[in-house]
């Protein structure tokens, strides 16, 4: 057997049996997580850098409850991208946190990329929590986590990803893993915001939103950010709303039990509806947020095992 | 000076047709004689080619080389050295520095900071813009009365037609050719990879291939509505090069060139965000690189060029779209195209002749040739040595180049300037 990979840069190239792996692990730590209890022990002495560079609460959050639950000092560093335009680079940090013995990096990055430049350069196991439009591995795998508790499997089912698919790193970690596990995945969305050959992804494109949720099991929304109305893609929220926005009436079109996911933070009224993104029956996007939190202690707990120590204690 | 005499040279001068073992006599810094034999003149200094390949010196059309303004990734001194080691000893040398090429003085000061080295015959472009920067016509009259071999704005398009329509116009009261960097600026803005599936996987803002097919399609059309002369350098799609094979049918005076990287390499260089990959225009599907490949031997193309663009570790070590692009190229020029040769798609003869004659005559520049009489810039090549390229070990300041790794065969073993030994 191959090496366990040391970072998790992205879910491309990720084969089906570590991918369950990790799913069945953070499934163990949903468990744990509700019963009130931590593990402290298996990170114990093990240092976890948030290293962000784009704002994300949620995302930071999740992480750092993560790798406190886990026992491991958890440290936040913000950098704006102000700071780095001071003429620091990114291997600047990198040199600098390796002086930290750093373990685990956790790094969000508004450029595609920025965490594999980091990897080469880095000691500790790097996270990608997000690069540019390129991967956001740990949010694919809290969406397929979610998923497999709601309807029991991921093989099989029918998934329309909606949205903003072009500057979305979302859609495309989550393209790769449902693909790979054996989901048929759908994007649907205005072509404007439908990146070239995407095709050849293993995704069926659809620019009717009715067409493109016929039959869904899992309908994901995805966030569509002001400034793509601003770059002229989309011109004005009314319609993207119109056409592209999920309500109850395009949801009727999906499957009866068909559930419905958000990355979050939610535009209300841009891309979803308040009513369908609160009605218990449908949205998961609650329990995203719980899965998210899991499914990060899982990667955290499966990079460290990779890992030699690096200090007794 | 001592007489230099070359023996058992494979004698190449694509501009004669002249393909044969021989042996060739410099004085004074000129070719006196060449031929199957030729007597050895007391006290001559002898070089044994055996069996080696002498050509003219290369000319290279396109190279920027980080003097004026950007010393930190090369010098005309730096650049000297890798141009010699890649057996070229003509270049022509963007406009696009700090400052623009934009003043009869500036072109001046090139030549002779070329001429200084002492192995370099610099030709400045001049700029087609008052600093490169899009807006007002620079003086072409002065620049080109200073030496300024052809019209440029370097690395960045002439964008507004109109603009582009005066600069071919009043080029043409002139003689002189515009040289478009061929991409619709407003496709692509932003862009850092080709459009298309790898970019989609990794999430780089793409530049559709057709941005090259359009500037190309338009300039074509304001050529001849002109009458000036237009020339695309590093073309490298199909599409753009149908394009220029069926104005070159009509009799348009269209011309063109490419670099090495859009034969030689597609766009899974990049591999992982690999930012010595990333290069203007950018690397490009399979498909385009192959067209690129067959428009060398079918005449489409009328020069190789380096585009050698330096940069150094802090300009490539960040992440992908916001590393700077450019690579490397003079070392490797040769050695890369002749790995065409080897593959059985191009002939020798041709090959050396898009690297010599063909660009020499383009711009009407005396070099490119072995005639008696002229300066005796000269290239030795072994065409079959192996060697390997490591950025990191190349001649010269800048270590940017996109073939890190690469295996080639055909290696310079001597470089001449004006008789004087200037590499191996």
């Amino acid at each position: 057997m191959a090496d366990p990979p040391r970072h998790l840069l992205a879910i491309e190239g990720l084969q089906p049996p570590p991918l369950t792996a990790l799913l069945d692990l953070a499934e163990s730590y949903v468990l744990l997580n509700r019963s009130g209890q931590t593990a402290r022990d298996l990170l114990r002495g093990r240092t976890l850098i948030n290293l962000f560079f784009e704002d994300s609460t949620r995302t930071r959050t999740s992480f750092e409850l993560a790798g406190k639950r886990l026992g491991a000092d958890v440290i936040n560093m913000a950098v704006a991208s102000s700071s780095v335009n001071k003429g620091e680079t990114l291997l600047d940090t990198a040199a600098t946190l390796n002086a930290m013995h750093c373990d685990l990096l956790v790094v969000r990055h508004n450029q595609s990329g920025a965490p594999n430049l980091l990897a080469q350069k880095v000691d500790a196991a790097v996270i990608n929590a997000g690069d540019g439009t390129h991967e956001h591995p740990t949010q694919a795998l809290l969406d397929a986590l979610t998923i497999r508790r709601r309807t029991g499997r991921i093989a099989g089912l029918v998934v329309a990803i909606c949205g903003d698919i072009v500057h979305s790193r979302v859609a495309r970690s989550n393209i790769h893993l449902l693909t790979t596990l054996g989901a048929q995945v759908r994007v649907v969305g205005p072509p404007t915001l439908i990146p070239a050959a995407i095709e050849r992804l293993g995704v069926a494109v659809f620019h009717d939103m009715a067409e493109g949720l016929a039959g869904a099991d899992v309908v994901m929304m995805l966030r569509l950010q002001r400034e793509r109305m601003i770059g002229g893609l989309v011109p004005s929220a009314r319609e993207y709303f119109r056409f592209w926005g999920l309500d109850a009436a395009k949801l009727a079109r999906a499957a009866p039990a068909a559930i419905v996911m958000h990355p979050g933070p939610m535009n209300r009224g841009i891309e979803i509806d308040s009513l369908v993104a609160d009605d218990p029956a449908r949205s998961v996007i609650r329990e995203q947020v719980e899965m998210g939190v899991a499914v990060r202690m899982a990667v955290l707990d499966t990079l460290a095992r990779a890992r030699p120590k690096l200090r007794n204690d | 000076m001592t007489d230099l005499l070359f023996t058992r040279v494979r004698l190449l001068d694509p501009a004669s047709g002249l393909d044969r073992p021989g042996a060739l006599l410099v004085r004074d810094g000129a070719i006196l004689d060449f031929g199957g034999a030729l007597g050895q003149p007391a006290g001559a200094e002898v070089i044994d080619g055996a069996g080696a390949v002498l050509c003219p010196g290369l000319v290279d059309l396109r190279a920027a080389l980080g003097e004026p303004g950007f010393e930190y990734r090369e010098t005309i001194d730096s650049a000297a050295l890798a141009a010699a080691a890649g057996g070229i000893t003509t270049i022509a040398v963007l406009p696009d520095s700090r400052p623009a090429i934009d003043d009869p003085a500036l072109v001046q000061f090139l030549r002779a900071r070329g001429d200084a080295t002492g192995s370099l015959t610099l030709l400045p472009y001049g700029a087609v813009t008052r600093g490169c920067r899009g807006e007002a016509l620079a003086e072409f009259g002065l620049l080109r009365e200073a030496g300024a071999i052809a019209f440029s704005d370097g690395a960045r398009a002439i964008g507004p037609a109109s603009l582009m329509r005066r600069a071919l116009s009043y080029a043409r009261g002139f003689g002189a050719r515009i040289v478009q960097h061929p991409e619709e600026p407003s496709l692509a803005a932003d862009g850092a990879a080709t459009e298309g599936e790898l970019a989609t996987r990794l999430g780089l803002p793409g530049i559709p291939a057709c941005a090259e097919a359009i500037m190309v399609a338009r300039d074509i059309h304001l050529a001849e509505l002109t009458g000036g002369m237009v020339h695309f350098s590093r073309l490298s799609t199909a599409a753009a090069l149908d394009l220029v094979r069926a104005a070159k049918s009509r009799g348009l005076p269209v011309t063109c060139d490419t670099a090495p990287p859009y034969f030689a390499l597609n766009e899974m260089a990049i591999g992982e965000f690999r930012s010595y990959a990333k290069l203007s225009p950018p690397l490009r599907a399979e498909a385009d690189r192959a067209a690129v490949a067959a428009a060398l031997a079918d005449g489409t193309i009328d020069a190789v060029v380096s585009d050698h663009q330096p940069r150094d570790a802090d300009d490539k070590r960040l992440p992908f779209a916001e590393a700077a692009p450019g690579g490397a190229g003079l070392a490797t020029l040769l050695a890369v195209t002749l790995a065409e040769v080897h593959g059985g798609r191009l002939s020798l003869t041709r090959a050396v002749a898009l690297l010599t004659a063909a660009p020499a005559a383009l711009f009407g520049i005396a070099a490119g040739r072995l005639q008696k009489g002229a300066p005796a810039d000269l290239c030795l090549f072994h065409l079959d040595r192996a060697w390997r390229v490591v950025a990191g070990e190349l001649p010269g300041k800048a270590q940017n180049t996109p073939f890190d790794g690469r295996a080639l065969e055909g290696r310079v073993i001597g470089t001449w300037k004006a008789g004087r030994r200037v590499f191996g």
